[in-house]
């Protein structure tokens, strides 16, 4: 069993290590920054730590200002008031004179759990990656999240960064490959591929190894970076096995399920069966009774392969 | 003119008079009569080049370009410290025009300091052209902040002073926002960050020519008591007349005395002003003079005595 750790931790972790480095990086919260543990920069930087009360928009201007008088910002609160509220200031401020702000949001999906729907960032990957210049990116635990960050810091330009609200397992270690715009295959198979972004990733192995057991070898890939999307990668395994399972804690419109359709229509057209919160909104449960309810655990991800490799030419 | 906006906007204008915020003494140390007349040759070429490429480009803002030519036309002639040879030098004033629709009037100026050759202009708001129908730093040399979208500039100009403020940089931060604009939630979020963050080195214009593009200003949306509600959110007010450089320089001299809070400088000006039949008239908000109209605004600007 793997040890459980908060994507969030790795980002308030990493912010220090990188703050350390770097004396141009500053950090602004809209008064959430205990969640999401960018508080713990002003503990050692208080003088590059900004909280700019309950005024997400704001916040985003603030940034755009920041980065262009040279400063690296990184700016975070919960993903549903990072992207949504603030969504045509970090278009028109932001993305289109493309500056060197990286919105990092936790609370992304619905394991936000008991605050409910309001809450429960279900449509912030779709509404960022159709911005022209920004780049979107869910890792899928603590250790990654650490390696984002210190890869994003080192090329200028607007990033969304995409963390979670619960504990994760860490499927990863610091000697597991990352490049930003490289999926990265974590299982080899032949009858069937299984991408999933986020923390998701454990949901997908867990599917492969029960397949595994009814005689069905599933590749599993894992998406960090949804823009810019290893299509590379998508196309090589979908022509091997012919058929797609998406996985993601997220709307099916939109989100990784909608980014991998658009590459395999183009250049690989193989069935795909998408995983994810069906056009609907989040209620209040437990992160694990959540799961369940809006299909997306490990049964759900076994039948999706079957169904679709059913549908195989 | 003050005739005619006392009889359109008496109700506006009286209220400042009886706050007693017209008028302020002024010495002769800040600005002198030599450099008045010159600012007032410059705004007659400015106002004169608005009208003629927006004529060319056949669309474009009138009303609020030419409320806002005298405070464009001070800013780059005598207050901010630009060089057109290195537009993004670090050690430079900036200006974050937030009601970026007023552009062509900073287009203009940036092209007679030679950030750019004035010839650009011709191509104003056509394809491959590097002036944008509404501002983009990336495109033209000289703008230090994109905008258009309502709103967003004050909170933009809050970062730069603030990185300032961050780097110990002497710098001054600028901004122009509209009155229509400040109809936006989000610059009373900027306006409290701003004061909370005591940015003395952040100076705003109120281009507060009354109208926007549906109607007046006080007939859309009120109350207009700009002077109580930016005291109470924490700044420094002055209200003076926008078309008066007297009254700009010194009441940017008086901003750059003023220490711990961000400075607001309420400017009554009027929309379309220079141009008879474009003054007060919300035709020209957002719609270019065309055929006799260029000619006969041209000819108005040219006959202006001063």
């Amino acid at each position: 069993m793997a040890e459980l750790k908060g994507t969030r931790d790795g980002y308030g972790e990493a912010l220090i290590e990188l703050g350390e480095k770097d004396s141009n990086i500053v950090v602004l919260d809209a008064d959430l920054g205990s969640s999401t543990r960018a508080r713990k920069f002003a503990t050692k930087f208080p003088e590059r730590y900004f909280n700019v009360g309950v005024a997400e928009q704001n916040m985003i201007g603030i940034a755009s200002g920041l980065a262009c008088t040279g400063k690296t910002v990184f700016a975070s609160t919960f993903a549903i008031f990072a992207t949504g509220r603030p969504w045509e200031q970090i278009r028109n401020s932001v993305c289109f004179s493309n500056l060197n702000v990286k919105i990092v949001a936790s609370h992304g999906g619905i394991t936000v759990g008991a605050d409910g729907a309001s809450h429960q960032s279900l449509e912030d990957v779709a509404i960022m990656r159709c911005i022209p210049n920004m780049k979107v990116i869910v890792p899928c635990d603590y250790e990654e999240t650490k390696k984002t960050m210190r890869e994003i810091v080192k090329v200028k330009g607007p990033y969304y960064i995409r963390l979670g609200r619960a504990k994760y397992p860490v499927l990863t270690n610091p000697d597991t490959p990352f490049e930003v715009g490289k999926g990265h295959i974590f299982r080899k198979g032949k009858h069937v591929t299984i991408i999933s972004t986020g923390t998701m990733l454990d949901h997908a192995l867990k599917a492969a190894a029960q397949l595994e057991k009814q005689d069905v070898q599933a590749e599993v890939m894992h998406i960090h970076t949804i823009k810019p999307i290893d299509a590379e990668l998508i196309a090589a395994s979908a022509k091997k096995t012919r058929c797609v399972v998406t996985v993601e804690e997220h709307s099916v419109i939109g989100g990784l399920g909608s980014a991998v359709s658009e590459v395999l229509c183009s250049c690989c057209p193989v069935p795909v069966e998408r995983i994810g919160i069906q056009d609907k909104f989040g209620r209040s449960g437990s992160p694990e009774v959540l799961i369940k309810v809006y299909n997306m655990d490990v049964p759900d991800i076994v039948e999706a392969a079957k169904k679709v490799i059913q549908k195989k030419d | 003119m003050k005739e005619k906006r006392l009889s359109i906007d008496f109700f506006i204008v009286n209220e400042l008079d009886a706050q007693g915020l017209i008028s302020p003494e002024w010495s002769n140390t800040v600005i002198d009569e030599k450099k008045i007349q010159h600012l007032k040759n410059t705004a007659q070429k400015v106002r004169r080049k608005i009208i003629e490429i927006l004529g060319r480009a056949g669309s474009g803002h009138p009303g609020g370009s030419l409320s806002s030519t005298e405070i464009i036309v001070s800013l780059y002639e005598g207050i901010m410290d630009v060089d057109p040879s290195q537009p993004r030098k670090m050690q430079r004033d900036r200006l974050v025009l937030s009601k970026g629709h007023s552009c062509p009037a900073l287009y203009v100026m940036l092209a007679f300091k030679g950030f750019f050759p004035v010839e650009d202009l011709d191509h104003l708001r056509q394809w491959g052209s590097h002036l944008q129908g509404h501002p983009d730093m990336k495109s033209t040399p000289g703008v230090d902040m994109s905008s258009g979208s309502l709103g967003q500039g004050l909170s933009a100009a809050c970062g730069i002073a603030l990185a300032a403020k961050i780097d110990k940089r002497d710098f001054w931060t600028y901004c122009i926002i509209g009155d229509g604009e400040a109809q936006e939630g989000q610059i009373w979020e900027a306006s409290m960050f701003a004061a909370h963050n005591k940015l003395d080195n952040l100076i705003v214009f109120l281009d507060f020519n009354k109208q926007q593009i549906e109607g007046r200003v006080d007939e859309i949306i009120g109350p207009l008591q700009y002077e109580e509600k930016w005291k109470s959110f924490g700044w420094h007010v002055q209200t003076i007349d926008g078309h008066s450089f007297k009254e700009i320089f010194h009441a940017v001299d008086t901003a750059k005395k003023s220490r711990f809070k961000p400075f607001m400088i309420i400017a009554n000006t009027v929309k379309g002003k220079g141009v008879s039949f474009m003054e007060w008239n919300l035709d020209f908000h957002g719609t270019a003079p065309k055929g006799t109209e260029i000619e006969k605004a041209i000819s108005e600007i040219n006959d202006s005595a001063f």
